[in-house]
C-alpha cells in the first residue's frame, strides 16, 4: 500500500476512464487496509480509489508500477479478490496514505462483486498500455529500477527479484529482437531494389524476357511481399501457387457451392477454406488471386463482382435465368419480399439473397419499393402483362 | 553483325538469376532470425507494430501471401489471417444488430472473447491490419475514423463524407437529432433528413420517434449497453454459413 500516493480524483487531459466499480476494500498485502470500503476506478493511466463516504479521500497508483495481477476466487465469507504485485517505491515518490509497507502487493476485495468486468478491463489496459502512448500532462512516478535494501519480508524478495530479473530479460530480448530486425529489413530493403531494376528492365525491353522468366519474377516477388513493379497486365498469368490453389478451389468448393444455391460470397470462401485448413491459410490476396484464375483454367468457377462491390464465386454450371426466374416466382407468391424474408425463404446469407433480388430488378422482373422501413420487392406487373 | 549477350533483354536475364541467389541468402537471414525471435512475435504485440512499420517502410507486404516468406518462416500470416475470419464472424453475428457498423472496441472485445483465456493476444492494431487485408475481397470492409478511434464497416453500404460526419457526431451520445446536425455542422434540414433516412434504409440508425422533444436517431454500432452483450447461439449459427 505505500505505493499509492495522494490524489484529487481528476482525470488528465488523455486519461479517460475504463470502468469503476463500488463496495471495494483495499488490502495491504494480506492485511485488510486502514481505510473504508470505497470505490476504485480504472482509467487508461492508473488504478484509482476513492473513499465513498469521505470523497476528499482519493489515492492512486500508475498502471506502470503494475508488474502482474490474479484473481483470488471468493470464499465462504470471503468476498472475491484481485491480487496485484507491484513494482517497487520509486525514488520521486509522492506522499500517500502508507509510509512504508511490508507488502510488495495489495488486494482489490470486492464486497459488491463487479471483479470479473473489473479483471477483464484491467487485462485489456494492461495489455494496451494506452497510457505509453498518451502521455498525460502531469508527470507520474513510473517504476524505476529496484532499491534492494527497501524491501524486507521473507518470500517477497525473492519474488520481487525473480519478476525484476525476468523483466530486465525480456527488455534484453525484446532491444536485441529489435537490433536484429533492423538488419533483416536492411536486406530485405537490397532486395526492393534488385526487383525495382529489373523491373525496369523488362517496362524498357518487354520483349526480351520470356514468359517463364516472368512467372519466376512474380514467384519471386511473390515469396518476399514485393508488389508487382511491372505495370503491363497480368490479368489470368498468375504464379504457379495461384494456378494450384484455383485448382484446388475447384476441388473443395463444389459441394459447399452446391449446398447454398451456387453462390458463396468470396469472404464465406475465405473463412470455410482457412477454417478447414487449420494452419498455412490463404491471404485475401491469396485467395482473390486464384479465383481470378477459375476462367483462364477452364474450371467450373466464375468470379464475380457484383455493381455494389460484393464479390463471390459462383458454379459455372448455375444457371443465372434461372436464379432470376426462381427469385420472381417467390417474390409473386408472397406478394413482395424482403432481402431478409428472401434470406430466411432459401436459407442463404441476407447478402446473396439481397444481390439475387437485385438481379432481377436489373432485368425488370421485379422493382422496388424503398422506404425508411425497408427496401421490399415486388413482381414488375407492367412486364408480366398481369395488370 | 549481331551482338550476343548485350541489349536490356540479357541484363534482365542475369539480374533474375543473381535476385534469384540473393532470395536464397535472404531466405537464410529470416531463417536465422525466426529461430530466435518468431516467439517475439507471436507474443508481443509492440513488436508486431514495429516490424509491419518496418516492412512497409521499404515497400514489403509481408502480408500479401501465405506463400511469401513471411508468412512461411515467421508465421506473422496465419496470425493476421486467422484474425480475419474471426473478424468477418463476429461481424456477421452481429450484423442483424447494428446494421453492419460496429465499433473496434466492441469487435475487439468479442474477438477476444472468442480467442479464449489462454490464447494470443491481440491489440487493437492487429485488428485494424487484418480488416486492411480484407478489403481485397471486397465486401466493404472498410473503417471509419470516428471519436479517436474508428467504426468498422462490413456491409457494402455506400457512406460518403456526409454520412460519416453525422455518424462522428452521433459518436458522443449515440444517437443524433436533425436540430444537431443543423446547429452543428450548419446544414439545411433536407441535407439532414437525406443522410438520416439513408442510415435508416441501411439499418445502420433507428429511429425513435417516441423521443421527447424531436425524433432521434441512434445508432445501435454505438450503444456502449450493447458491450455487454455476448454473442448468442442464434447468432453464432450465423457465422458459419
Amino acid at each position: 500500500m505505500d505505493r499509492f500516493v495522494w490524489t484529487n480524483g481528476l482525470l488528465e487531459m488523455n486519461e479517460t476512464l475504463v470502468i469503476q466499480q463500488r463496495g471495494v476494500r483495499l488490502y495491504d498485502g494480506d492485511d485488510k487496509a486502514k481505510l473504508d470500503v470505497g470505490v476504485v476506478l480504472l482509467s487508461t493511466h492508473r488504478l484509482l480509489w476513492r473513499d465513498q463516504k469521505n470523497h476528499e479521500c482519493c489515492i492512486c497508483i500508475p498502471l506502470s508500477q503494475v508488474i502482474f495481477f490474479e484473481e483470488q476466487a471468493a470464499g465462504i465469507g470471503k468476498s472475491a479478490k484481485i491480487v496485484i504485485y507491484l513494482h517497487p517505491v520509486p525514488e520521486n515518490k509522492e506522499p500517500g496514505p502508507y509510509q512504508q509497507s511490508k507488502y510488495s502487493f495489495i488486494k482489490l476485495s470486492f464486497k459488491e462483486h463487479g471483479q470479473i468486468e473489473f479483471y477483464r478491463r484491467l487485462t485489456e489496459e494492461m495489455t494496451q498500455k494506452r497510457w505509453e502512448n498518451t502521455p498525460v500532462s502531469q508527470p507520474i512516478p513510473t517504476g524505476v529500477g529496484p532499491k534492494a535494501a527497501r524491501t524486507r519480508a521473507v518470500g517477497i524478495v525473492g519474488i520481487e527479484r525473480k519478476l525484476e530479473e525476468k523483466r530486465k530479460e525480456t527488455d534484453k530480448n525484446i532491444s536485441e529482437a529489435f537490433e536484429d530486425l533492423s538488419k533483416l529489413m536492411e536486406k530485405a530493403k537490397e532486395m526492393v531494389e534488385v526487383s525495382k531494376s529489373i523491373a525496369n528492365k523488362i517496362k524498357d525491353k518487354q520483349g526480351d524476357i520470356t514468359e517463364d522468366e516472368t512467372i519466376r519474377f512474380k514467384s519471386y516477388l511473390l515469396s518476399m511481399g514485393i508488389a508487382n513493379p511491372v505495370t503491363r497486365e497480368t490479368h489470368g498469368s498468375g504464379t504457379q501457387y495461384h494456378i494450384q490453389l484455383a485448382r484446388q478451389l475447384g476441388d473443395i468448393l463444389q459441394a459447399p457451392l452446391e449446398e447454398r444455391g451456387g453462390m458463396m460470397a468470396l469472404t464465406e470462401v475465405y473463412c470455410l477454406v482457412n477454417r478447414a485448413r487449420g494452419m498455412e491459410l490463404l491471404s485475401p490476396e491469396d485467395l482473390v488471386n486464384a479465383c481470378k484464375m477459375f476462367e483462364s483454367l477452364k474450371l467450373p468457377l466464375r468470379l464475380r463482382v457484383f455493381d455494389s462491390g460484393v464479390m463471390v464465386v459462383q458454379l459455372q454450371s448455375h444457371s443465372e435465368e434461372e436464379m432470376i426466374a426462381s427469385a420472381l416466382d417467390n417474390v409473386s407468391d408472397k406478394g413482395s419480399l424482403t432481402a431478409e424474408e428472401f434470406a430466411k425463404l432459401l436459407g442463404l446469407s441476407v447478402l446473396l439473397s439481397k444481390e439475387r433480388l437485385l438481379l432481377a430488378e436489373k432485368v425488370g422482373h421485379l422493382c422496388r419499393d424503398d422506404s425508411v422501413e425497408g427496401l421490399r420487392f415486388y413482381p414488375n406487373l407492367r412486364l408480366t402483362n398481369n395488370f | 553483325m549481331h551482338r550476343r549477350g548485350v541489349g536490356a533483354g540479357a541484363i534482365a536475364k542475369k539480374k533474375l538469376a543473381e535476385m534469384s541467389k540473393q532470395l536464397e541468402t535472404f531466405k537464410t537471414n529470416l531463417e536465422e532470425f525466426a529461430s530466435k525471435h518468431k516467439q517475439e512475435i507471436r507474443k508481443n504485440s509492440q513488436f508486431r507494430v514495429q516490424f509491419q512499420e518496418m516492412c512497409a517502410t521499404i515497400g514489403v507486404d509481408p502480408l500479401a501471401s501465405g506463400k511469401g516468406f513471411w508468412s512461411e518462416m515467421l508465421g506473422v500470416g496465419d496470425f493476421y489471417y486467422e484474425l480475419g475470419v474471426q473478424i468477418i464472424e463476429v461481424c456477421l453475428a452481429l450484423k442483424h444488430r447494428n446494421g453492419g457498423l460496429i465499433t473496434l472496441d466492441e469487435l475487439h472485445h468479442h474477438v477476444l472473447k472468442g480467442r479464449g483465456k489462454f490464447a494470443q493476444d491481440v491489440s487493437q492494431d492487429d485488428l485494424v491490419r487484418a480488416i486492411k487485408k480484407l478489403k481485397a475481397m471486397g465486401n466493404g470492409f472498410g473503417m471509419i475514423p470516428v471519436g479517436g478511434s474508428y467504426l468498422v464497416q462490413s456491409v457494402p453500404a455506400e457512406l460518403n463524407m456526409d454520412h460519416t460526419v453525422v455518424l462522428q457526431l452521433a459518436e458522443k451520445k449515440g444517437y443524433v437529432t436533425v436540430s444537431e446536425i443543423r446547429d452543428s455542422l450548419k446544414w439545411e434540414r433536407e441535407r439532414a433528413c437525406h443522410v438520416l433516412d439513408h442510415l435508416l434504409k441501411e439499418g445502420l440508425a433507428w429511429l425513435d420517434s417516441q423521443a421527447a422533444g424531436e425524433p432521434q436517431y441512434w445508432l445501435p454500432a454505438l450503444f456502449s449497453e450493447l458491450l455487454s452483450r455476448d454473442i448468442t447461439p442464434e447468432e453464432a449459427s450465423q457465422m458459419t454459413p
